[in-house]
């Protein structure tokens, strides 16, 4: 058999720019998730109703559907819930491998997709990790994770 | 209100999954198995009143039914698609009975098709994944489903020997079916294990190959059913549910919401998983099914691993389980690939499951999931009696 795809490889993704991998394309809703990025902040919203954090940024709170959405600067650490090591390039832009594929659960509550800027012999499952800005571009930077 | 008995397939029509496209498109593989399958329900092409779609993942479009309709020359009275992946077949079932118990329609061709490689536009994948998932690097869903094995091992000490066990049995399976991609030799267990790591801990044999292929059944009103040359296969219960659509998001990344989809259509056909002579559920991923096999109620939470060492998931074992090869074994035609495990059960209960009749086969669970554990549809079917 050779390699699996679900035809995911070919769809050139849709935001490229010299950085060569996919970078996020902000909308009037995440636009501040990402300009805190580029100050190396990690912010998420929190529910003025009922004290909810969520990630990703949300029109209303998915918890209780209400609009008081407020920014916060948050702690930045958290633990990996589940990662694995991608030894295959998802797309052809990824073709630095192995890579850490994870989700990490923040200590104000929400999970993220992330990566873990680490070898994959270091990282466990319920390790501690701090947030670990990547300035992709000088317009974007991803918001990535490392061992506390 | 229920859909029990309120409607039955009576024929199918399915093409081998095969590589290389060739001079195919999905629409004249989707032509090709409804004129199959029309044949097979012993109807005429003017008798179908209903049209359920899959769209294409390697040729997306909107306005899809009517093209499709107007390109084998149907004129339906209900006509949509179906759009929960995987999930699609099974999610086609109760849908076209639901239309009929609604007088909307008598007979619904239900119909998927897919090449495995694009040949139209880019599937259009949700701004919310691009922004937030993309530049992860998580893209496919191997990586996704990576990461419910990953954790499904960390909690309750799942081993990559009890998933490729899983493959293994389809791949037994599959030797007895003439349409199975698959079907030249047996695997075993070390060959899984020791294959090539993609995803940690996800190995090749762990995960579907994307083929070309198509699949289609028909499902249509008591009355009619009643003058089916085959034995009719009664819907009788189905449930759905979606509780995430990225698995970072979803409330849990081992349990899944096939129990509640599962639930509801063990309670609309009156029946619970030890009823059942045959399981039909999707696998993208050997851990894809450990999880189905858990959250249907065929055995605890957290005791998949253990459960498939010790019960037979052949044609002839106690649990038969995608007795067709599973799409492990008889490959993944994209977005048609979950209709395949609709079809086999359909056949199965029709008698012609051939070398790999389930023997007095009565009752089969199929279910179809889509995403990464994102959409579930459960379905219960019957060989009437």
């Amino acid at each position: 058999m050779s390699e699996p795809r679900r035809g995911d490889g070919e769809n050139p993704p849709a935001f490229i720019s010299e950085y060569g991998k996919p970078l996020p394309h902000p909308s009037p809703t995440s636009a501040p998730f990402w300009e805190a990025a580029r100050r190396h902040e990690l912010s998420l919203q929190q529910c003025g109703a009922c004290g909810k954090f969520m990630y990703y940024p949300r029109p209303l709170c998915p918890h209780c559907l209400s609009d008081r959405l407020e920014w916060k600067k948050v702690s930045g650490r958290g633990t990996v819930y589940s990662y694995t090591v991608a030894r295959y390039s998802p797309t052809p832009a990824f073709k630095e491998l192995p890579f850490v594929l994870a989700i990490v659960e923040l200590e104000e509550g929400p999970r993220m997709t992330t990566n873990i800027v680490a070898t994959p012999e270091q990282v466990r499952i319920g390790m501690p990790v701090t947030v670990a800005f990547e300035d992709a571009t000088p317009e974007c930077t991803l918001v990535k994770f490392k061992p506390a | 209100m229920s859909l029990k008995r309120k409607a039955a397939a009576i024929g199918i029509g399915e093409i081998k999954p095969f590589r290389e496209p060739g001079n195919e498109t999905a629409l004249s593989l989707m032509a090709k198995v409804s004129a199959e399958a029309i044949a097979d329900a012993g109807l005429e092409k003017k008798d179908i009143d209903g049209v359920l779609n899959a769209v294409p993942f390697t040729d997306p479009a909107g306005f899809y039914p009517a093209s499709f309709c107007e390109m084998i020359g149907i004129e339906p009275s209900m006509l949509d698609i179906v759009d929960t992946g995987g999930a699609i077949g099974t999610g086609m079932f109760w849908r076209a009975a639901a239309a009929i118990d609604g007088g909307m329609c008598n007979a619904v061709l239900c119909v998927g098709g897919d090449l495995n490689r694009p040949t139209g536009m880019p599937f259009p994948w949700i701004s919310l994944e691009r922004e937030f998932e993309w530049p992860y690097g998580y893209i496919a869903p191997t990586l996704g489903y990576a990461l419910i094995a990953k954790r499904h091992m960390h909690e309750f000490g799942t081993t990559s020997e009890q998933l490729a066990k899983i493959a293994v049995d389809q791949r037994t399976n599959a030797l007895q079916n003439p349409l199975a991609r698959f079907n030249d030799r047996p695997l075993t267990i070390e060959e899984v294990v020791n294959s090539r790591m993609l995803a940690d801990p996800l190995h090749i044999f762990d995960i579907v190959s994307p083929q070309c292929g198509a699949s289609a059944f028909v499902v249509v009103s008591p009355e009619i059913a009643k003058r089916s040359k085959h034995p009719p296969v009664w819907l009788l219960g189905a449930g759905e549910c979606s509780d995430h659509s990225v698995i970072s998001y979803a409330p849990s990344v081992t349990t899944s919401c096939v129990k509640p989809a599962a639930e509801a259509a063990f309670k609309m056909a009156g029946l619970k998983p030890a009823d059942m002579d045959m399981v039909e559920p999707y696998d993208c991923f050997t851990i894809t099914v450990m999880v189905t096999l858990e959250d249907a109620g065929f055995c605890k939470k957290g005791q998949g691993g253990p459960f498939v060492m010790e019960h037979d998931l052949t044609y002839g074992g106690d649990l038969p389980c995608n007795t067709h090869g599973g799409q492990l074994s008889f490959g993944q035609a994209g977005f048609a690939g979950g209709m395949s495990h609709v079809t086999e059960g359909i056949r199965q209960l029709m008698g012609r499951g051939e070398g790999r009749q389930v023997k007095d086969a009565k009752l089969a669970y199929v279910n179809g999931n889509g995403g990464v554990m994102s959409e579930q549809c459960s379905i219960i079917l019957e060989r009437q009696s």
